[in-house]
């Protein structure tokens, strides 16, 4: 393999406490080493940022509900599919695009891993299926896990083992990397056409609340300890006035200790938080109630969130909280999507324009970007945007920019149609925070890597660590919103894995993706297996022996093996 | 010692039964039993064994017969035509994995072909009617453990999907449904009395082709709002009852078929049935779902769609874009109209389910047809490809008719020298960048 | 204006695609550049001149660009496709998407015109002096917005499903209609001056359809409300109106529900 010599750039890299100092970076092997020999490459990022390839932490962009929103929408494709490269795949869509086009996106943008955010179990195979054909990107998935019946029923008995062991199982089944919770209980009550818009809304016909469920999953990820903790989606998104739930949620959290060996230290990441951070009782009266949970938040450290930044487009929501997608159909009357899927959750799929000249949607907008600039800590706040939903993720370098720059918020805040009534409903006119390269690169690369457990070998540029590595031409002197934009959405240079795939934006090279998943050895659990093969056998409509995703889905992968018997 | 080969997919319907065991001889060679299977999936298995499989690619003469050519040949010629036609129709794909389908589609996009699948002659219609208004759906499985309001509207499973009543949504007991057949109450809705009727606690007759009127009758009925007094021979009163008998229901679901997807309106049939379904939400809990025929047909719409964003009728021909439009890119259109210079088919037979206006100018270019038997197509085509049956003698992924992902396996070895679809694809790749090189 | 006139020279093999005859494209152009626009069969790449002779010179701009296409165009696509002002003026019939997702300007085809023509069409005047195929100013697969603006003239017959998902314009058709006509519609208004099979207005939110001739089969959903006189392009008559789709959703204006209208002639 071959060898490289970063030369002169401005480093970034918040896992090493690195800020902007000039500093060569040496690959060798795929890995980044110490110093490089003669016969290196070299590569000059005079004025350049030099960052660790980023880490998305929570998007849709594999399985069953993502090609739903793909082929359900032939119109987010009409005059949106191009080839760009000459060696590349045709690329399609703008709110859900191809898996070519995913993979190509995230590499042009500087990220070399993505984590799929919901994947139903029974769908795995599909997920792996869409994983496999996405270049470039290392990609994971999460199994829901948050309305499962197997859970549901060890959790209210309080049988954390035994629901460790079916967890163990789980992952194994569907090559999954943690435990997704969405709309805890809401989503089997959904099969009813119910909800749990609370959390201790007990679940219909199950005698457990959603409190329950998340407590009992927060003890057995920890019981595992595996690499990243619970990641939930709470009960009550988009509704007016859920911060209240969003605060009883979080403080679940409460007294629950990290126990693994990656270095974690949160027990819950709460995902795209915009979508929870909302005051008021009705769209009226909608405002934001983003420093009340940031205040929380920024104290309570075994927490980490990310954002779901609002984007302004035209996109297709899409969330395994089926009740939700049914309420906004309700509002917008587009075309909705729904599948229930046994035993385990259900998804939900409705387009969705967040136009600026909508009031609610110049306040969402406002919001997401709030909690990253109240964020005290950037190693606990993560950028997304929960593609598709809050908008696709195509649109980071705009997010980023907003970010970095008053003027370029100002800007988008005049152009709103009702400026006066967002700007008296949020806080975000007030705000004159500019986040740093430094902070940056915190909430895309180092954070978002410590909290999935990975920090070992991804998110830093430290000797020994993984050759993934964005350069991008800017640096903390670039205040052009224009310039800052541009920057981030074309990477000067891309190494996947010490290799060069994108070169001045251009895709050079397919990348050799991997898929991660997390392998947990458990005690021999005869319970768990009895309780298994009777559910196939009486209500599932697979056999239990075609439920396994083989390791041939998933060609290159990259386990994470775990012991739990000790 | 003969061997039992357990949780076997059944390749041939959407329905997917994946509780198949099939008895195999000691060598691999001969199935010997099949357990499980309705007489149709039976038949798929037990026929490898008939004599007369053809085991060589076959290359039609001037004088209208076939003569045996070699692998080689059989991929040259067909990377030749590839390469040449401008505009390419590549049908079929139905009863072949997705992972030989991903190889195909990369073909596609080097040669400017247009990826076509048998939705586009069955369940097509039903993909554009949720394209307009969405879908309100759920797994097979939720049917058997919740449903106590079942509608077969314009289908047949007795015929067509023999195992879909007891293994989903009649006869099984599920956890919430532990009456089974007793819990629920039946309805069937067609122009005929079929088998399927004849297990209906209710049968409404509707005269051919006033599907949609009836649909838009129970919607207005749904909502409280008059009605004629009879609409498509069903009179009013009958369907302000079986409209409450619904909303009375815990969990209802339609299934529906050709008698929606095929008859006058065709997609607005689905369209309306959905938008009736997404009504029913407002009063209790309701599901549709598509009673898709070839098994894999949908796993086809899965893997264009993740790959290009739409299920059927993907035009590649302008090598940098993909474009659909259904009326243009769709198989029958683009023959009829004489908008292709070539036919590519693979697992699948439109010489039987064609028209034949369409079929005749299949007739006059240059064709290849990839599929295990001698079938209507093979027979029209210049080169015919034979390859081992997907699901019975190779594997690979497929998608039931509610998009669930199911592993079919290999059973018995294909006939000596027989290569699978996915090599014989793969081969074909590989000699079009050849050719793409050298020019 | 300046006038750039087209005559086929050589009929495609296949079909042709050629988005490229719109004033937008050709404004600012001489003969020679325009022939060199691009057209397309299947996967090869062709010019515009390579099928039809150019004369002229368009003008600097769309909106003093006149475009006369002579010859068969019956195999052409995408004539007219996004224009935004000028005049196209085609003395044949047409193929696929003429008209499709037009902005402004004038359109007239002196011939047929065959499906997904007008589609999505925001604006301008498309005159058909023959019939029209089906999916006439309807919205492109999947999405809710058909045709918003403009104005859509047929001298003869048009198929079915026109007007699906339209919610803006006028579409005046002065023969026969088949079947669905303004399905999924809110808003805009349908003319057809002859007679329609069936399925007028399904599951329609809001918009009119004014027919004067006859009607095969009526939609369950649509109620008589009563009678009315209206004056509709140009003629004053009494209609039998209608409100429906009464099984559809409609919005409500004053705490009155407001529903799609379906006039018939007395």
């Amino acid at each position: 393999m071959s060898e490289f010599l970063i030369k002169n750039g401005y480093v970034y890299d918040p896992s090493q406490g690195i800020n902007g100092e000039r500093h060569d970076i040496a690959v060798k092997d795929g890995k980044i080493v110490e110093s490089a020999s003669s016969g290196a490459t070299v590569i000059d990022a005079k004025d350049k940022a030099v960052m660790a390839g980023a880490l998305e932490i929570h998007a849709h962009i594999a399985g069953p509900k993502v090609n739903v929103g793909r082929w359900y929408r032939p119109e987010d494709k009409l005059f949106h599919s191009y080839k760009r490269g000459e060696s590349t795949r045709i690329e399609g869509g703008f709110s859900i695009p191809t898996v070519f086009k995913t993979g190509y996106e995230y590499a042009r943008m500087g990220y070399t891993f993505a984590m799929e955010a919901a994947m139903p179990p029974l769908y795995a195979r599909h997920v792996h299926e869409e994983i496999h054909d996405t270049p470039i990107i290392d990609e994971a998935a999460l199994p829901v896990i948050g309305n499962n019946w197997f859970m549901m029923e060890y959790i209210k008995n309080n049988e954390i083992e035994n629901n460790a062991a079916y967890v163990a199982w789980l992952l194994r089944q569907t090559k999954g990397y943690g435990i997704k919770i969405v709309n805890p209980g809401g989503t089997e009550a959904w099969a009813w056409g119910l909800n749990c818009l609370t959390i201790h809304d007990p679940v219909p016909y199950f005698d457990i609340t959603p409190a329950e469920i998340i407590t009992g999953l927060i003890q057995t990820n920890e019981f595992l300890g595996l690499p990243h903790s619970v990641h939930i989606h709470q009960n009550s998104l988009g509704l007016p006035g859920n911060y209240t739930v969003t605060l009883d949620t979080l403080k679940l959290a409460e007294g629950h200790t990290a126990k693994n060996r990656f270095g974690r230290k949160q027990v819950m990441h709460s995902t795209h938080l915009q979508f929870h951070s909302y005051g008021g009782d009705n769209w009226g009266n909608f405002e934001s109630k983003a420093r009340e949970v940031m205040d929380y938040v920024n104290r309570q450290e075994n927490i980490t969130i990310d954002t779901g930044n609002v984007t302004l487009d035209e996109t297709t929501t899409m969330t395994a909280d089926g009740p939700f997608e049914h309420h906004l159909h309700g509002l917008n009357h587009l075309k909705w999507a729904n599948v229930d899927v046994e035993l385990e959750t259900a998804a939900g799929v409705v387009p969705y324009i967040y136009s600026p000249n909508i009031k609610v949607c110049g306040i969402q907008w406002a919001i997401g970007l709030e909690l990253a600039l109240f964020s005290k800590d950037p190693m606990r706040t993560f950028i997304t945007t929960d593609h598709p939903n809050a908008g696709p993720f195509t649109r980071y370098p705009r997010i980023v920019t907003w970010l970095m720059s008053k003027k370029a918020r100002d800007d988008q805040i005049k152009a709103f149609k009702y400026s006066d009534k967002v700007v008296d409903a949020t806080e975000v006119a007030s705000i004159d925070r500019e986040l740093t390269l430094y902070e940056i690169a915190a909430m895309t690369r180092a954070g978002p890597a410590a909290a999935l457990g990975l920090s070992q070998n991804y998110g830093g540029l430290a000797p020994g660590m993984n050759a993934d590595i964005a350069i991008y031409n800017f640096n903390d002197e670039t205040t052009d919103p224009a310039a800052i934009e541009k920057a981030y959405g074309n990477v000067a240079f891309l190494f996947k894995d010490g290799k060069i795939c994108v070169r001045d934006g251009v895709i050079v090279d397919p990348g050799m993706k991997h898929t991660f998943w997390v392998d947990v050895k458990v005690k021999e659990n005869k319970q768990v297996m009895h309780d298994v093969r009777e559910k196939f056998l009486k209500y599932y409509s697979v056999n239990e022996g075609n439920y396994l995703v083989p390791e041939s889905y998933a060609p290159h992968q990259h386990v994470i093996a775990l012991d739990a018997t000790q | 010692m003969p061997k039992v080969v357990t949780d076997v997919t059944c390749p041939f319907c959407g329905t997917l039964c994946d509780d198949l065991e099939i008895t195999v001889s000691d060598d691999n060679k001969k199935i010997l039993s099949v357990k499980n299977a309705c007489a149709i999936g039976a038949e798929k298995f037990n026929h490898t064994k008939e004599p007369g499989r053809v085991t060589h690619p076959r290359m039609r003469q001037p004088d209208g017969t076939f003569k045996e050519i070699s692998y080689d040949e059989a991929i040259d010629f067909t990377a030749r035509m590839l390469v040449k036609s401008r505009k390419t129709l590549m049908y079929g794909w139905a009863s072949t994995s997705c992972q030989a389908m991903s190889i195909g589609h990369e073909i596609a996009e080097k040669v400017g072909g247009i990826v076509d699948n048998c939705a586009t002659v069955c369940h097509g219609s039903s993909l554009i009617a949720i394209q307009d208004v969405g879908i309100p759906s759920c797994t097979l499985g939720e049917i058997k453990n919740r449903a106590d309001r079942v509608i077969f509207w314009g289908c047949n499973p007795a015929h067509a999907h023999p195992r879909h009543m007891s293994r989903y949504s009649i006869f099984p007991r599920g956890f919430f449904t532990v009456k089974g057949h007793k819990g629920r109450k039946i309805y069937c809705v067609d122009c005929r009395h079929t088998d399927t009727a004849r297990v209906a606690d209710t049968f409404i007759q509707v005269q051919q082709g006033y599907d949609y009127e009836l649909l838009n009758a129970f919607r207005t009925a749904a909502r409280g709002g008059p009605l004629p007094d009879e609409i498509g021979g069903v009179p009013k009163e009958k369907v302000y009852e079986v409209v409450e008998e619904l909303k009375t229901g815990r969990f209802g679901v339609i299934f529906f078929g050709m008698g929606l997807t095929h008859t006058l309106g065709r997609n607005h049939n689905i369209d309306i049935a959905i938008s009736f379904t997404r009504d029913m939400n407002e009063f209790t809990k309701f599901n549709i779902i598509a009673m898709r025929g070839h098994w894999n047909v949908t796993g086809s719409g899965q893997v264009l769609s993740w790959q290009y964003g739409f299920p059927y009728a993907v035009d590649l021909s302008r090598l940098d874009k993909a474009r659909y439009q259904t009326g243009e890119t769709t198989s029958v259109d683009l023959l009829t109209r004489n908008e292709v210079e070539a036919c590519f088919y693979i697992a699948t037979d439109p010489g039987a389910h064609f028209p034949i206006a369409a079929m005749i100018s299949s007739s006059k270019k240059p064709t290849v047809t990839i599929d295990p038997h001698i079938n209507c197509t093979t027979e029209i085509s210049d080169v015919h490809i034979p390859v081992a049956m997907v699901g019975v003698e190779t594997g690979g992924c497929a998608y039931r008719m509610d998009n669930v992902p199911i592993e079919t396996r290999k059973v018995v070895d294909p006939p000596e020298g027989l290569l699978t679809d996915e090599e014989v694809l793969t081969r074909i790749l590989n000699r079009v960048n050849q050719l793409m090189e050298e020019a | 204006m300046n006038t750039v006139t087209l005559t086929v020279k050589q009929q495609p093999e296949i079909i042709l695609e050629a988005d490229c005859i719109t004033p937008d494209s050709f404004a600012g152009k001489t003969a020679a550049e325009i022939e060199k626009l691009p057209v397309y069969q299947g996967k090869q790449n062709c010019t515009l001149g390579d099928y039809f002779k150019v004369a002229g010179k368009a003008g600097s701009t769309p909106a003093e660009t006149q475009i006369i296409v002579n010859g068969d165009c019956s195999r052409v696509k995408y004539i007219g496709m996004k224009m935004s002002a000028g005049e196209v003026v085609v003395n044949s019939s047409t193929d696929m998407y003429t008209g499709g997702w037009m902005k402004g300007g004038k359109l007239v085809v002196n011939g047929n015109v065959h499906s997904f023509c007008g589609l999505g069409m925001e604006g301008g005047e498309f005159i058909i002096n023959g019939n029209a195929g089906n999916f006439l100013g309807a919205s492109y697969r999947g999405d809710w917005r058909g045709m918003q603006g403009g104005l859509i003239r047929v001298k003869g017959n048009v198929g079915s499903d026109i007007g699906t998902f339209m919610n803006g314009g006028e579409m005046i058709i002065e023969g026969n209609a088949d079947i669905h006509i303004a399905t999924h519609a809110e808003g805009g208004r349908i003319v057809i001056k002859g007679n329609v099979n069936r399925r007028i207005g399904g599951q329609m939110v809001k918009g009119e359809v004014i027919v004067f001739g006859t009607v095969n089969v009526m939609m369950p959903g649509f109620h008589y409300n009563q009678d009315v006189e209206l004056t509709v392009d140009g003629v004053t008559a009494m209609f039998q109106e209608y409100n429906g789709d009464l099984g559809e959703r409609h919005p409500k204006r004053k705490g009155e529900p407001v529903y799609g209208k379906l006039y018939l002639k007395k």
